[in-house]
């Protein structure tokens, strides 16, 4: 049990910080320009899939700097000649751009990688175990995925409040009008902010795909998740979104790691009525949680656990 | 004749469909202080807000002898126009200090004003420099939104409506302090509605109706055309 318990929270933490990684990116652009990013998680898919290619061929750390900035770059380039020019049309039109991009980026990983998961490990140099605890041991890569989302938090954090651009991507997540008016081109800080958010998305999908499975269908099962944690962070909102990565991290981990049901626990007094209701264990109901807690959150509090607005 | 800092000509402006500007020509010469009056609804607003280009304009807008009528509001921020908007737009969770900052444009040279200045004109926001905007007064924080355009060191500061909902005594600094950007050579367009400042600091004064300006004069003159105040600003 206390193996379960400690193992649980490191996963569900790291779960919680790669969350955060990429609910960061979306909630800064959402609260900058109204745009809720569907193709958010795609940013994060080619992360991984860049990071598999240039892995493959110059090695890990090389592919651990570059793919990020390739997805980043990618992503001003979607802002400047794709989302600029949408904008005026309305944030339907904005939010339909994004929702066709996701899918164009989906069937494009499919025509040059194929459908079936790529073969992208873990390099040699953090294959090895980081420590063993109660007989259970815990991969070194996964303490590296874990400190490099602890660093890239810091760093953010560090540019956003103690850096004069920071101070501009602040002041203009409430008063993009004013920000302008004082002399400051915001066109050019959205680009900035879509750039960096999409790069670090891509820093996740970079670190993610050789512990997870990299396939075209990676975007489409997380993008959900990451509504959801925005969502029940508070749009807009940097620190909610930190919370509600680490809350969702750790409760669907620990979920899914357990296997009791309700016959468990009545034993042999569950009344037969309900079927096999009774032996849902709560692992079967993990899938389940994150969208239950997003239905609750937008009935009982719509502005989310630290966000200002409804929208 | 002087030079005209900004000259206005013929200008249009709508809000959707709705006609809000119909042709107004004035202008402001360097240093100077002109006032702009008229009742609530004529324009006034949205006259400064198309020169600064946050309201899409129709018509000439020249500055320094520039056009800039179609250029982005950054664009004519850099040029050296400052805005004051009447809704203030203090950064709430900015500190006194960052909001002040944000003013700065970064650009290289002398300016004008530095933050030592403005905390000397006004100790309360050095007191406060480390406490958010949001928690500011609403005296304190149009000290603050002033400020803050002054620290982009702009050669024009139009002001919209500053001493709207303030204390008498905080009416008496905010004229000091208009009187004080003048005196260091900032052109100053002021959108009023109280007529006892802006006779008093003004050296020329426009009234519009109906999206037009329909009276320019000096503060003597205007104090003297009573028919005018009563028909154009009187309530």
């Amino acid at each position: 049990m206390l193996q379960l318990v400690i193992f649980s929270t490191l996963n569900g933490v790291l779960y919680g910080m790669l969350l955060f990684m990429m609910a960061s990116g979306l909630t800064l652009i959402f609260s900058m320009m109204g745009v809720l990013n569907f193709a958010h998680a795609s940013f994060y898919m080619l992360g991984a899939y860049f990071g598999f290619e240039i892995s493959r061929r110059l090695g890990f750390w090389p592919s651990f700097f570059v793919a990020p900035l390739l997805v980043g770059a990618l992503g001003a380039l979607v802002e400047r000649y794709g989302l600029r020019r949408v904008h005026k049309f309305g944030h339907v039109s904005e939010l339909l751009f994004t929702f066709g991009l996701a899918f164009i980026i989906e069937e494009l990983t499919q025509m040059f990688w194929g459908k079936l998961p790529v073969d992208y490990r873990v390099p040699p140099s953090l294959d090895f175990v980081a420590f063993r605890l109660l007989d259970t041991t815990y991969p070194a890569y996964r303490m590296f995925m874990l400190l490099t989302a602890i660093a890239m938090f810091v760093f953010l954090l560090a540019i956003l409040t103690r850096t004069r651009i920071g101070l501009i991507v602040q002041a203009a997540l409430t008063h993009p009008d004013t920000v302008a008016m004082l002399g400051h081109n915001v066109p050019r800080i959205f680009m900035i902010v879509f750039g960096v958010g999409a790069a670090l998305a891509g820093l996740a999908g970079v670190i993610a795909g050789p512990a997870l499975v990299t396939q075209p269908s990676m975007a489409s099962s997380l993008g959900p998740i990451l509504f959801v944690v925005i969502v029940v962070g508070g749009l807009g909102s940097l620190q909610g979104a930190f919370f509600a990565s680490l809350l969702i991290g750790v409760v669907q981990t620990f979920a899914v790691a357990m296997n009791y049901s309700l016959a468990e626990a009545f034993g042999a007094n569950a009344p037969p009525l309900l079927g096999d209701l009774w032996q849902v264990t709560i692992a079967q109901l993990a899938p389940i949680i994150p969208y239950a807690l997003l239905v609750l959150m937008l009935i009982l509090r719509p502005t989310g656990l630290m966000g200002t607005r409804e929208t | 004749m002087r030079a005209r800092l900004l000259e206005v000509g013929d200008l249009h402006a709508y809000y959707g469909k709705s006609h809000i500007l119909h042709g107004a020509t004035f202008s402001v010469g360097e240093g100077e202080i002109v006032s702009l009056l008229g009742r609530n609804g004529v324009g006034r607003s949205t006259t400064i807000k198309a020169i600064m280009g946050d309201v899409p304009p129709k018509g000439s807008i020249r500055f320094k002898g520039e056009q800039i009528a179609g250029l982005k509001p950054h664009q004519i921020a850099r040029k050296g126009l400052g805005y004051v908007p009447e809704t203030r737009d203090i950064f709430p969770a900015l500190t006194v200090r960052q909001n002040l900052m944000l003013g700065e444009k970064g650009g290289k040279g002398a300016r004008r004003w530095t933050m030592p200045d403005m905390f000397g004109m006004f100790p309360r926001l050095e007191e406060r420099a480390d406490t958010p905007g949001g928690v500011l007064s609403g005296g304190e924080q149009q000290m603050l939104t002033i400020c803050r355009t002054l620290m982009g060191d702009p050669d024009l500061i139009m002001i919209d409506e500053p001493t709207e909902g303030l204390s008498p005594l905080m009416v008496e600094h905010v004229g000091r302090l208009l009187e004080e950007i003048a005196k260091r050579g900032v052109a100053i367009l002021l959108v009023e509605q109280k007529l006892a400042i802006a006779l008093r600091i003004s050296k020329r004064l426009y009234v519009m109706g109906h999206g037009k300006i329909v009276y320019e004069g000096t503060p003597a003159a205007l104090e003297a055309a009573s028919a005018i105040r009563k028909e154009w600003l009187e309530v």
